[in-house]
């Protein structure tokens, strides 16, 4: 069961700066900058991280719809950066994504029956009569009914069409499911129905999943690990119980601390203190002194079983 | 209450008109802000909350947009009665908004001082010098450092947290008594969020101004807010203060939503989560808007409105479960 499916080593992405009239090179933007992990098999690894930190990047090269400047990404032992792009398209059959905007990653022109069917043919799998039958299935499995297959996106709702793209990201069978920000467009309540499908889904599919979001809420509900990225690097990574409740490095701390906690009890006690001292609540003073400390370059250094954290205090 | 309410709304009607009829995105709301208190204002989308605070702003796009019934009073004058001009002294300078997206907000093509002290000057009879001081002024309270080079300053130069800011400053400088925030920190990353409900907290508790706070996150609201309103398809649904709405809530909707959102404090193996969507405004025309996906759901919801019943001390919750608790509020 501890088999890894995915292991990542030192994988960088630096986007070129370009200025003058000639629009020569003139620096490195680090997008991504020196990330290593691996996933095994039937686990879900959360990608935590702010905007900018590098996280969706992450994602996206694993399935090399960005080309990483450097290093390496086994699949099933068979490194996905020396493949030709004819190759990597068929591995994509084992790689999919679901991504954050429901609107923008379904084609409005095309019937969610079409929008199904595409990885099939693009993928050469079943005739016709085969795959007709795989979309009303699918659409069964995601909460839908083969009653909408004829249908376009834009009569569906946000919940419904994040199930579309469950779907299709289903429709070839795949091992590892990449969901960037798949709820963060979604509201509360359709929230939660589609972290349950998730999970619902990995159980009955054997399903590995890397789920990348910025809610750290919904990160612990789905993760069994979760690593916390940075300014493109991963700062920290260990099982989710031992990030949440015993977080080593500062930004991990302080993305923590940050979080509001949807229970005004936990808020009392600091209130009842500022009101005696007249000033603001502890909880909101946050401490980035060590964020200007990014030249800073620190591995991983495994600190305890299985919790890694790049920091040099600790 | 309604001594020391700073607003107070009252069977609040905003409809769209569309080619396909009349469309009630706010039908019939009532609930009253309290001086200096942090009211939150809590739903998903399409729930009216957006259009409640245009219509006490008086921007509501007109057409398709229409208050169509009710009163807003401020200090006891209706504003759904108010001229354009009274409104133009109002807006910027008793109540003030803040929105959303702090990059679409802010003008590209002026500096941040221009925008500031155009404001300013909008509102007060003061010279150059006075202005500048005073925009200099607001931009160190809400916490930005090198205030004076910044109001040279465009607002691409500026990080989507410091933009938030300065649109803070905007709607805080001439010490309004209400500022109504829009969903201010659903664009920001969680760490920023912290600072900028910390400058809110702040500015609420220093110059007592009242603050309608707009949120889909239960979370902001445990943290920043005192009382709460729960909306649900363009009514209010409970209301109460934020100890006994969280701990003991009493409407359906109000008891899915809180046990929906994930605890990060806590690890559940499964999510509770409300069946069905949310509806499109208008799309339900009577009996109970939440009916369709409540498991407490009998023949009566389908068929008749519930009332706000008060439930406790300043509770009250619009559902046929609690008719016999309380008696009916209004």
């Amino acid at each position: 069961m501890t088999k890894p499916i995915l292991q990542v080593e030192n994988v960088k992405k630096y986007f070129p700066i370009t200025g003058g009239i000639l629009g020569k090179k003139i620096g490195d933007m680090k997008a991504v900058d020196g990330v290593s992990f691996h996933v095994n098999e039937g686990e879900t690894l959360g990608i935590v991280g702010e905007s900018g930190c590098g996280k969706s990047t992450t994602g996206r090269m694993l399935l090399r719809l960005i080309e990483p400047t450097e290093g390496t990404i086994l699949f099933d032992n068979r490194d996905l950066r020396a493949l030709p792009k004819k190759e990597m398209r068929k591995v994509r059959r084992h790689i999919q994504m679901i991504f954050q905007d429901p609107y923008a990653s379904l084609n409005p022109r095309h019937t969610v029956e079409k929008i199904l069917e595409e990885p099939l043919i693009v993928h050469g799998i079943g005739n016709e009569a085969e795959r007709k039958k795989k979309v009303s299935d699918m659409l069964e499995v995601v909460g839908l009914t083969s009653y909408h297959a004829r249908r376009y996106p834009h009569q569906f709702s946000g919940g419904q069409r994040q199930r579309i793209g469950i779907a299709r990201a289903l429709m070839t069978n795949p091992k590892l499911i990449i969901a960037d920000e798949p709820v963060s467009a979604l509201d509360v309540s359709i929230q939660s129905q589609v972290l349950n499908l998730l999970k619902d889904l990995q159980k009955e599919f054997q399903l590995t999943y890397i789920f990348i979001a910025h809610d750290l809420g919904v990160v612990r509900h789905i993760s069994d690990r979760v690593g916390v990225m940075y300014k493109g690097r991963m700062v920290e990574l260990a099982d989710a119980e031992k990030i949440y409740q015993n977080p080593l490095h500062p930004y991990t701390q302080q993305l923590l601390a940050a979080v509001p906690i949807p229970d005004p009890e936990y808020y009392q006690a600091d209130e009842q203190a500022a009101i005696q001292f007249g000033t603001l609540p502890s909880k909101y003073v946050i401490d980035d002194s060590w964020m200007n400390i990014d030249s800073e370059r620190d591995d991983l250094i495994e600190v305890a079983p299985g919790h890694f954290v790049a920091c040099r205090l600790k | 209450m309604s001594g020391e309410s700073v607003l107070e709304v009252k069977n609040l009607r905003t409809s769209f008109f569309t080619d396909d009829g009349e469309v009630a995105a706010v039908d019939d709301i009532d609930f009253y802000i309290n001086k200096g208190e942090i009211l939150g204002v809590v739903g998903e989308s399409g729930c009216g909350k957006s259009v409640t605070s245009l219509s006490i702003m008086g921007l509501v796009p007109s057409p398709p947009g229409k208050i169509v019934g009710g009163e807003i009073l401020y200090k006891g004058e209706d504003l759904t009665k108010a001229s354009e001009k009274r409104m133009r002294q109002i807006r910027g300078n008793d109540i003030t908004m803040i929105f959303q997206e702090p990059m679409t907000s802010l003008n590209p093509l002026f500096t941040i001082g221009n925008q500031i002290m155009e404001t300013i000057r909008l509102h007060n009879k003061w010279n150059k010098q006075q202005v500048k001081e005073r925009a200099i002024e607001i931009l160190q309270m809400v916490g930005l450092p090198r205030a004076e080079e910044l109001l040279n300053e465009y607002p691409h130069q500026l990080s989507g947290g410091m933009r938030q800011r300065v649109m803070i400053a905007m709607a805080m400088v001439c010490n309004p008594q209400l500022l109504i925030a829009d969903e201010p920190t659903t664009a920001l990353d969680v760490t920023i969020q912290a600072q900028i409900l910390k400058l809110m907290k702040k500015l609420n508790h220093d110059y007592q101004t009242a603050i309608m706070m707009i949120t889909h996150d239960l979370g902001v609201v445990a943290e920043v807010c005192q009382r709460v309103v729960v909306m649900y398809a363009g009514k209010v649904v409970e209301e109460g203060d934020i100890a006994t709405i969280y701990k003991s809530p009493k409407h359906p909707y109000t008891v899915g939503l809180i046990k929906s959102v994930p605890d990060m404090r806590k690890k559940v193996d499964r999510l509770y989560s409300i069946p069905g969507n949310v509806p499109k405004p208008g799309s339900i025309k009577e009996g109970c808007r939440f009916a369709a996906r409540c498991e407490h759901a009998f023949d009566r919801c389908f068929t008749e409105t519930p009332e706000l019943y008060q439930t406790g001390e300043g509770q009250k919750v619009r559902c046929f479960l609690y008719e016999q608790q309380g008696g009916v509020s209004k």
